[in-house]
């Protein structure tokens, strides 16, 4: 064993990559509940590539078998049916998850200088991950999957001049057909997921370069001991394995409880419309776009004025892009001089909580239908997402901060 | 061009979308659903393949699936529940043929295997036993849950047949309430016509999703495991940051 | 001293995590394995085929599909059977010793009854289905002492009237026959044992 070790390392850096990434990369001691997501994500892309796999082993892409297929996997697949909730339920688990981790980088200021490129890599995760989740929606062929395509397609139609043109490109056809659902199929099963993992990978990359922050939001690399390891540092094997290890435990005693009791979880994670199979005729009575988009179909549906020679239609597709692409500046519109919400003062606080609350209420409008006073609410949550990254320049430097300790605090 | 014509299309298509909304300011009686009770999912078995099955189809299921699953040999499901020429192992597809189904109908009657997925085991058993004669509807009968509705009352000679007398409307929840007079009684009393339906829901359960047979049992097992082990995960992390101080 | 106390601990804790995470894996990786098993589609579409033998005149043959693979029911006639007796010397496994078929056929004429044989019409070889060659002599292309039997095209396999292999023949074993039962009024079931039921 030791040879055949010490064959391979001399021809591939095992030992090397081994220790840089898991025996001695020195992550803080002071990791609290939020740490775990990144590696739960990591599990459930894990999942979803392997239910996935064998998923496609019986699915068919083509509108006259498809929602069959699913029936077969359902019923006639040995043990189909659990491989098929597995994906399901790991779906909505991924985005469950993601938000989380992204919370947390909002809790301690981890997209902040010099971690900027871990958290774009991060958002272009997101953005692939939503387009994973879309195609991969439109496949059992339900109603809502025809429906629910039909109408996000319809939104490049927006798009002056070229608008009509790209939608028809992206379905291949007139109307959402046989061949969307086709050129889904292969970007759902491999393209997607190729970028995916190359993009998982540029982000562990990029965070192991510069090391985790954590929730004090400390350097801990700025106070080495005389052996040159950071002293608030710790291995992250075997001690964040082993701590991982329980959090993944309990993330799938949550999961199974989920996926084996209520894998529907009420039409939330399944959606009852989706088990008609897809109607050219007959849209749904409601157009509901699965939990993890309704925050942004909201956004998508708030405006309803034309302004600047663009109609309301263009406007809405614009800030929804808006609304995702300002991710990408947050690094540079937090001015800051602290990075944990532990030493920021109220302002922060209370923006992050107004953000995190106007979040829900937008996702919950989602749901909804679009009349009424749930408009309003709309128009309002929306300009309240974006003020909270617009604002942030300011209210971050007129904040007042607390002195950062020079080591980790546990707790 | 093409986006006026899916408009007008969406727009032709409202009328026909209230309808299949089906209602939702009507009360959904509750039914108890026990996919444990082998002789209720027989007894609604029965009822599926001699009733409905002529005109539905269940076609994601077969035959010998459900027959183990309740309780069934090969032998009993070829004598019982089988049409002519099946084979055990077929699926359940019906002898009518869509186009024929358009015809006497107006619209092919739908594949009934999910119908309690796609619409729920309340509004079945509600739709089951809300039917009501109706000259004003093309098929002489209407439903309380399925405003003109194309099918007509198969199981009319159990119910009987009725007629509104009058119709209130709850001032609160907007829901409406009906109340009927008898036209012809049934062979059977509405206790057990509600029992005869209740068993036909509760297969129908079944039907869209078997493995909620077996489903609830695995996942016992598996969340006994995960407990387990989070207990084990949980002592060997303590064990390993002892060392952290 | 106290430090290897504490190792122990740590060794048995791990010990006990890693074999009981182990045995989870293990759980988890079987339904994956399992979903590769013939669905049942697979299955419905392989049930037992049942056929009206009782038709075939003496000296022809018949071929029905079961579980996607051609099965040959062969009425032979006498002389036909009174072959099979001259060749037992040429035949690579004479009594089926080592080739696939139920007990319950006669390990010579391969049959349940001495007139008709039931065969798998695929090749031990390579999996080819063989032609019939059922005339005897040079008449089919085959030699002049040949006394009708089944050729395989891909690799020159030669079988006699009980679908017994050659010797010298690329095939290892005879064609196999597969469980199956005939009624009293002439139905073969191919796929099913007279005792044992559904194979």
């Amino acid at each position: 064993m030791q040879k055949l070790l010490e064959w391979v390392d001399a021809r591939f850096p095992l030992i090397k990559a081994w220790n840089e990434h898991l025996a001695e990369y020195y992550a803080p001691k002071n990791f609290n509940f939020w740490y775990y997501f990144g590696s739960l994500a990591l599990l459930v892309l894990v999942l979803q590539i392997v239910t996935g796999i064998f998923l496609t082993m019986h699915y068919k892409p083509d509108t006259a078998l498809a929602f069959a297929s699913v029936e077969y996997i359902m019923r006639d697949v040995p043990w189909g049916w659990l491989i098929r909730y597995m994906h399901s339920t790991g779906a909505s688990a991924f985005f469950i998850v993601v938000y989380l981790h992204m919370f947390r980088a909002l809790l301690y200021g981890s997209y902040r200088g010099p971690r900027e490129l871990v958290w774009i890599i991060g958002v272009i995760i997101f953005v692939a991950l939503m387009a994973e989740a879309f195609m991969g929606y439109l496949l059992p062929w339900g109603n809502m999957s025809y429906w629910g395509a039909q109408v996000i397609i319809n939104l490049f139609d927006a798009i002056p001049g070229v608008g009509p043109s790209l939608s028809e490109w992206i379905r291949g056809d007139f109307v959402v057909s046989d061949a969307t659902l086709n050129r889904f199929f292969a970007f759902h099963v491999i393209a997607v997921p190729l970028v995916l993992v190359a993009l998982v990978f540029l982000h562990i990359v990029a965070l192991h370069k510069v090391g985790s922050n954590n929730p004090d939001g400390i350097e801990i690399k700025e106070n080495k001991g005389p052996d040159g390891i950071p002293v608030d540092g710790i291995p992250f094997h075997p001690y964040y394995t082993v701590k991982d290890i329980v959090g993944v435990t309990v993330f799938l005693i949550v999961f199974a409880a989920i996926m084996f009791f209520a894998p529907e979880m009420g039409g939330w994670f399944l959606e009852h419309d989706n088990f008609t199979p897809a109607n050219v005729l007959q849209t749904p009575s409601e157009i509901v776009p699965l939990w993890y988009f309704t925050p942004y179909y909201s956004i998508l549906r708030a405006n309803t004025v034309a302004f600047l020679g663009l109609d309301a239609k263009v406007w809405g597709v614009i800030f929804m892009g808006l609304s995702i692409m300002v991710f990408f500046f947050l690094p540079w519109l937090d001015r800051s001089p602290v990075k944990s919400i532990r030493y920021r003062g109220w302002m922060y606080k209370s923006a992050l909580a107004v953000f995190v609350v106007c979040f829900f209420v937008l996702g919950w409008l989602g749901t909804q239908p679009a009349v009424g006073k749930n408009v309003v609410m709309a128009q309002i949550g929306t300009v309240v997402y974006f003020l909270f990254f617009l604002l942030m320049p300011f209210y971050t430097k007129l904040d007042k901060t607390k002195p950062v300790p020079g080591r980790v605090t546990s707790k | 061009m093409m986006k006026k014509i899916i408009v007008i299309g969406l727009l032709a298509c409202a009328p026909a979308l209230a309808i299949a909304a089906g209602g939702a300011d009507v009360h959904l009686d509750t039914v108890r659903i026990d996919l444990d009770d082998k002789v209720s999912l027989q007894r609604g078995a029965r009822a599926f393949v001699n009733y409905c099955l002529s005109c539905h189809s269940a076609a994601y299921m077969r035959y010998n699936r459900m027959g183990r699953d309740l309780g069934l040999t090969d032998e009993q499901v070829k004598e019982n529940l089988l049409f002519a020429g099946d084979k055990v192992g077929d699926l359940m597809k019906t002898v009518m043929t869509p186009d024929n189904g358009k015809r006497w109908f107006g619209t092919a009657p739908p594949d009934l295997t999910l119908v309690t997925r796609s619409r729920g085991a309340e509004w079945f058993y509600t739709y089951m036993r809300g039917f009501y004669l109706d000259e004003k509807s093309p098929s002489g009968w209407n439903n309380t849950v399925f405003e003109n509705v194309a099918m007509p009352h198969v199981l009319h000679e159990w119910q009987g047949s009725r007629r509104v007398s009058k119709v209130t409307t709850d001032e609160h929840t907007g829901e409406k309430h009906y109340d009927f007079e008898w036209v012809r009684k049934g062979t059977m009393t509405p206790d057990e016509y509600d029992d005869e339906i209740r068993a036909l829901t509760n297969f129908m359960v079944y039907l869209g999703e078997p493995a909620k047979l077996v489903r609830g049992k695995i996942g016992g097992y598996v969340l006994l495991f995960l407990a387990l082990f989070l207990v084990l995960a949980y002592l060997l992390k303590k064990e390993y940051w002892k060392d952290i101080h | 001293m106290g430090n290897e106390v504490i190792d122990k601990g740590r060794r048995r804790i791990l010990a006990i995590t890693t074999g009981v995470g182990a045995v989870g894996v293990g759980f988890a990786a079987a339904p994956f394995v399992m979903s590769m098993m013939p669905s049942a589609r697979a299955k419905a579409a392989g049930a037992p085929v049942e056929v009206d033998i009782s038709k075939i005149e003496p000296g022809q043959m018949l071929t029905v599909e079961w579980r996607g693979k051609p099965v040959w029911v062969l009425h032979r006639t006498p002389e036909m059977l009174a072959s099979l007796d001259t060749l037992a010397d040429k035949i690579a496994d004479p009594n089926s010793e080592a080739s696939e078929q139920p007990g319950y056929v006669d390990p010579k004429t391969r049959g349940m009854n001495p007139e008709v044989i039931v065969l798998v019409g695929i090749c031990t070889h390579l999996g080819c289905s063989p032609v019939k060659k059922l005339k005897p002599g040079a008449g089919e292309g085959m030699d002049a002492d040949w006394k009708g039997g089944f050729y395989c095209p891909c690799h020159g396999s030669r079988f006699d009237l009980a679908g017994r292999v050659f010797k010298n023949m690329p095939a290892p074993t005879n064609l196999p026959v597969p469980p199956h039962s005939i009624s009293d009024s002439g139905v073969l079931i191919v796929g099913v044992d007279p005792k044992e039921g559904v194979a």
